[in-house]
């Protein structure tokens, strides 16, 4: 992973997107489909792409369930960016919520503060599992943004070859 | 077809192709009205159609599980490919779950789900 943080410094920016969608949980799949879509020109595996989508769901579950309280409100906007530098995948997802109390427990496996709503507890721990490094940084009443890198096509040898 | 179905004491649950939030909500609820007016002992998930699943369908699972694993009912997951499997170890949800092919094993042949699908 700190090669990856390494590479992040010196490596130049190769593409970027930004998107801002109401927080409703229409926007959970096309949130997702539109990162799917922007890596699509680095040849991913089902495997990363699934990985990527993965993650992206979580995040945006979470800023729109609990950053947002799940009001549904057209007006509370999710910003989405995406960085590319070279083969490296940098998604941010931020809120302005309610942000997070204590981050860590909030990361515990298991742990969630809306059982009720059938939440498993679950969602940091797959973005951790599926993409290669994760950050997250809350206050609480300014919201949230949580950072994700994966590398993609880690077997771009194939290409190579051109 | 019908998404939902009660074969004897089982709820079959066909579920969608991408399963997350949005989409649990409303699973999550029709299960439960099944649950309750159908007086079903089991649940079955069936994951045949299912391409995408975030940890909200584990949400669903653990949710109809707490419901109806204190009058000694099972749940089942069929159908899932690796990566559903691999969604549902990870949560370890092997212990509370049977997880097993739809391919005429175990529950499949039990109730008899596969007819009218072939037919």
């Amino acid at each position: 992973m700190i090669e990856i943080i390494d590479k992040m410094e010196t490596a130049a920016i190769t593409n970027k997107m930004q998107i801002e969608f109401a927080a409703i949980s229409d926007n959970e799949s096309f949130a997702r489909m539109a990162v799917a879509a922007f890596i699509t020109p680095l040849n991913p595996t089902l495997e990363e792409l699934s990985d990527v989508k993965t993650a992206v769901s979580e995040a945006v579950t979470n800023a729109v369930i609990h950053g947002y309280e799940n009001r549904g409100g057209i007006h509370d906007i999710v910003m989405l960016s995406c960085t590319l530098r070279g083969d490296v995948l940098e998604v941010e997802v931020i809120d302005q919520g309610v942000g997070i109390e204590d981050v860590d427990r909030a990361m515990e496996p298991l742990y969630t503060t809306r059982p009720e709503l059938d939440r498993s507890g679950m969602g940091f721990a797959f973005m951790e599992a599926f993409m290669d490094h994760l950050e997250v940084h809350s206050d609480v009443d300014c919201g949230t943004s949580v950072k994700m890198y994966k590398k993609i096509g880690a077997s771009s040898w194939i290409g190579s070859e051109e | 077809m019908d998404e939902f179905k009660v074969i004897d004491n089982y709820l079959m649950i066909r579920l969608p192709d991408e399963i997350d939030h949005h989409k649990s909500v409303d699973i999550s609820t029709k299960a439960d009205r099944y649950i309750l007016s159908k007086r079903v002992g089991n649940v079955v998930f069936d994951f045949e159609r299912t391409t995408f699943m975030d940890s909200s369908g584990i949400g669903i699972i653990l949710g109809r599980y707490k419901k109806i694993s204190c009058f000694g009912g099972k749940v089942y997951a069929v159908n899932a490919d690796n990566r559903i499997r691999r969604i549902l170890m990870m949560s370890g949800l092997q212990d509370i779950v049977e997880i097993m092919d739809g391919n005429g094993r175990g529950i499949e042949r039990r109730v008899d789900h596969n007819n009218d699908r072939n037919n």
